[in-house]
């Protein structure tokens, strides 16, 4: 390795969510600025901070969700315990250095942006005896009429949400963690995903399986998905911290199949191609509710995904940061694909639930979309050097 | 990889050295040079990177780590100790045409301006007889005693580990028996007995 290299790589460290095919800036050997390119394996995300990573973190590539069910007799003493092993797995793989006793210590070496992100169920509070720290709006969401939801998909006291642009990255910080978790918990669940690769798409808003643009209604990056997601004050165990409310969502590619194209504009009030309201031509454009056709309807119809799931005031908004899943077909050939949908807020009742229940109530889309698992996490604020995740609640 | 010059590689290595030694989190388990009291000069420069204990419910267990001298007189370590256990230096070595660990002759010597790594499969510092469990993320504190009688504590943080089940020959030098059971029989998570 040369000291060139080196000092590049700290200042990938340093600077933090660099995507693939970014370059930066290094001191030749004649004190002349160079490029270097960053690769996809070597970009590193930084751990520490006041908030954690993983959250408003430009989404990477590949993820696992994994949700833990703490063992009996497991404690404020004992969570601790857990919490200080799986900071440090965390802090050494993000950086891309092998974990502690890493038994795969060679793929532990390819950061490619991993970010590990810690999520606290309501079941966490109960069994550390500190129901009285946990957040308002943190429980179990209430049924809604379209949910068919599995127990297998469900709940959950831990939850580690693995991130990576490398999918070998994601399955050996997840076998790590895992490992470390063993003593404290059972697996109760995890939920693969992914989006394009990395630098497939740079800039664009994802897809799903439907073809759809999924999030372009997001907050901008900065202080509007600042304000939807961080709790801006508060004791030192909510301060920098947020909710994660992750659904399974069942997308049936049959039905979706059996629509022509206009008929699937009109379930989301978006086109296909360019992600623009019915009503517009970009994809940012603002729809326009009034507007109508020559028949006198509106343009956006009133049950269209889009028409009532919209809301302009950011306090309101949520952060999607989802995940398309896509399981084995069955025999016939009938896909199992959907959406692991990951919703960031400040408040679940203030933000999640009144959005939860319009879609609920009406959206055409729920005639292809079916819930089949739900979990909600408190996020905790983030550690810095030295610190472990957790430790302003259980320490 | 290609060609650097010495000077380039070493402080490449040298950096690269620091930031492995830099603590990386609050589990403790890299403590900073600071935290490591050697108590003479010989051993002033020995210190140890990355330590850690398997979890263990009772039997025995080993700690791992790796020791750096910094100076440029070698350093002996000739003994470890910890309340948790009466402790050997172990080596790996072959007998019978199989691998197995035994009591170390002469102790470790880590050579001046170099490492030395205790790792499962190798050198390692071995808890003969648990008094209690070694419970996973728990901090244990050892001292490691040097040729010249200065001593050098370190705390080492537990590790679910399933694996360093090796062997054990005993009768090798003045080695005491062991405690009970063999190391992979416990502190084993998949063993299903939870440690907390």
């Amino acid at each position: 390795m040369s000291r060139r290299r080196l000092l590049t790589g700290g200042a990938v460290a340093a600077g933090g969510a660099l995507a693939g095919g970014a370059a930066v800036a290094a001191a030749g050997r004649d004190g002349a600025p160079a490029l270097t390119p960053v690769s996809t394996g070597s970009a590193v995300e930084p751990f520490h901070g006041a908030r954690q990573a993983g959250v408003t973190t430009e989404p990477q590539a590949h993820a696992a969700f994994v949700a833990l069910t703490l063992r009996p007799g497991v404690g404020r003493t004992e969570l601790g315990r857990m919490l200080r092993l799986l900071t440090d797995d965390a802090a050494r793989l993000t950086q891309g250095q092998p974990a502690l006793a890493d038994t795969e210590p060679e793929l532990g070496q390819i950061p490619a942006r991993l970010t590990v992100t810690f999520g606290f169920g309501p079941g966490l509070y109960r069994a550390a005896g500190v129901e009285d720290r946990r957040p308002g709006s943190l429980a179990d969401l209430p049924p809604f009429k379209i949910d068919r939801l599995q127990p297998r998909w469900s709940g959950g006291d831990v939850l580690l949400q693995v991130c990576a642009d490398d999918p070998v990255t994601v399955t050996h910080a997840q076998r790590v963690l895992i490992k470390d978790s063993r003593p404290f918990g059972t697996v109760r669940w995890v939920q693969q995903g992914f989006r394009r690769a990395a630098g497939a798409e740079p800039g664009r808003t994802q897809r799903n399986l439907f073809g759809q643009l999924d999030g372009t209604a997001n907050p901008a990056a900065g202080a509007a998905a600042d304000t939807v997601v961080w709790l801006p004050e508060g004791p030192p165990w909510l301060r920098d911290s947020t909710t994660l409310v992750v659904r399974r969502i069942s997308m049936n590619l049959e039905t979706w199949d059996l629509l022509g194209r206009p008929d699937r504009e009109a379930a989301v009030g978006r086109r296909l191609d360019s992600g623009a309201p019915l009503t517009g031509t970009a994809e940012h454009d603002p729809p326009d509710f009034t507007a109508t056709n020559d028949d006198g309807l509106t343009v956006m119809p009133d049950f269209s995904h889009v028409t009532r799931a919209h809301v302009t005031e950011d306090r309101l908004k949520i952060l999607r940061r989802p995940y398309n899943y896509d399981g084995a077909p069955t025999a016939e050939g009938h896909a199992d694909s959907g959406l692991i949908f990951a919703s960031y807020q400040a408040d679940i009742a203030r933000q999640f639930l009144p959005l939860q229940r319009r879609l609920a109530e009406r959206d055409l889309l729920n005639e292809w979309t079916t819930p089949i698992g739900s979990a909600v996490f408190a996020v905790p604020p983030g550690c810095d050097p030295g610190g472990w995740v957790g430790q302003d609640l259980l320490g | 990889m290609r060609h650097v010059p010495a000077r380039t590689a070493r402080y490449a290595a040298l950096l690269a050295a620091a930031l492995l030694a830099a603590p990386l989190s609050g589990c403790g388990s890299a403590d900073p040079p600071s935290a490591a009291a050697p108590s003479t000069a010989a051993a002033q420069s020995l210190r140890i990177q990355d330590p850690w204990v398997k979890a263990a419910d009772k039997g025995m267990t080993a700690a791992f780590g790796t020791l750096v001298n910094d100076s440029d007189a070698d350093v002996t370590v000739v003994g470890a100790t910890t309340d948790l256990a009466p402790m050997e230096l172990h080596e790996m070595a072959m007998k019978d045409g199989k691998m197995v660990m035994r009591a170390k002759q002469g102790g470790l010597v880590v050579k001046a301006r170099s490492t030395h790594k205790l790792e499962p499969g190798g050198d390692h510092l071995m808890l003969m007889g648990l008094k209690r469990p070694v419970a996973a993320g728990e901090q244990v504190s050892f001292t490691l005693t040097f040729a010249g009688g200065g001593t050098m504590a370190f705390t080492a943080v537990a590790k679910p580990y399933t694996g360093a089940g090796e062997d054990y020959a005993p009768g090798h030098g003045a080695s005491p028996s062991p405690g009970g059971a063999a190391p992979s029989a416990s502190g084993s998570a998949a063993a299903g007995s939870p440690a907390p």
